[in-house]
């Protein structure tokens, strides 16, 4: 199993990515330049935090027409693993691998802190070692993560069970207070409808060894790595 | 040479914090008339001498839809100006 960890100009937390899969996990990880036009050595490809671009014009709208992300999309088409974390997850909306978008905090404010996560669905390659109702905690820190998207989109993310995690309190109840950026439905995580392309805005890569305070983060990683090798949740 | 002036807001009915804290400021200084607050961006592309205004709205259009809208929470709005600008001094 090889993972790729994407480099654009800007990325910040291509190294926690890599730094958890090459020593935590003990992985075949490379970085990919955002030059690059090919990916076919790649089993997962991760497109980390960071500001790409210096986030200009939108989060993640310049970073969408990098060379590398051509190369994502046939990638994500072809049944390849995507996992976008936090400016990643921008990149991954901008580009319509995923649904909806990401807006301004309601509160107008970056946000820096743990936070609560509630499992809503452990039926995927990213969420297998999880249980549903599971509570992670996880830190965010974004100043552009309210998910956005229209009711008729809403419905059919919750119909098909895409939402992956809500910001919930400690014990698991989704409550507007614990919302930390206003997104709709306290949505935090959503996968495609074909379960191979992820995104979120909490870092699992900030919070992947016990000594940082959780490690709750290593249970994604897990999760990606046991669905490959096992098969599990294909 | 054609300049063109492309508007882009928010969608109706998407919450704008950043204009809600404008029109607060502005309630807090008195103007108390103002029934909403939206902000949204302005950019402008200038075109080279040899484009005409048909092209340049062609061309307005698909740079709004490729990269510089999202449809999915702006819409965009533009004018095309014609200007005769001096070139120049070198």
């Amino acid at each position: 199993m090889k993972f790729g960890v994407v480099v654009f100009p800007g990325s910040n937390c291509d190294h926690d990515c890599f730094h958890v899969l090459k020593h935590v996990f003990a992985q075949d990880v490379e970085y990919v330049w955002h030059k690059e036009d090919n990916l076919k050595d790649f089993d997962v490809v991760i497109l980390p935090g960071g500001f790409s671009y210096g986030d200009y014009l939108r989060t993640g709208a310049i970073a969408r027409f990098s060379p590398v992300m051509n190369a994502v999309v046939d990638f994500a088409q072809q049944g390849g693993m995507v996992f976008g974390i936090c400016n990643g997850f921008q990149i991954l909306c901008e580009a319509g691998l995923l649904p909806g978008a990401l807006m301004r905090n309601r509160s107008r404010r970056f946000a820096c802190k743990l936070v609560h996560l509630k499992v809503e669905n452990n039926d995927t390659a990213f969420t297998n070692t999880c249980e549903v109702g599971e509570v992670l905690t996880i830190p965010i820190a974004h100043a552009e993560g309210l998910y956005y998207a229209d009711q008729a989109t809403l419905g059919e993310l919750n119909q098909n069970r895409q939402i992956l995690f809500r910001y919930s309190e400690a014990d698991g109840s989704i409550t507007e207070s614990a919302n930390p950026n206003g997104s709709l439905q306290n949505i935090a995580g959503i996968i495609n409808k074909t379960g191979n392309v992820m995104g979120m805005m909490p870092h699992p890569d900030r919070c992947a060894e016990a000594i940082l305070n959780s490690a709750d983060g290593a249970k994604i990683f897990a999760s990606l790595i046991r669905w490959s090798t096992a098969g599990v949740a294909a | 040479m054609v300049l063109a002036k492309i508007y882009i807001t928010l969608k109706n009915g998407i919450l704008d914090p950043q204009g809600k804290t404008v029109q607060h400021a502005l309630e807090s200084l008195g103007f108390q008339r103002i029934r909403e607050v939206r902000m949204g961006k302005l950019i402008q592309l200038r075109f080279g001498e040899k484009i005409g205004k048909a092209e340049a709205e062609r061309l307005t259009v698909a740079a709004c839809q490729k990269l510089l809208a999202n449809p999915v929470i702006e819409d965009y709005t533009f004018e095309l100006i014609t200007t005769n600008e001096p070139r120049k001094a070198k």
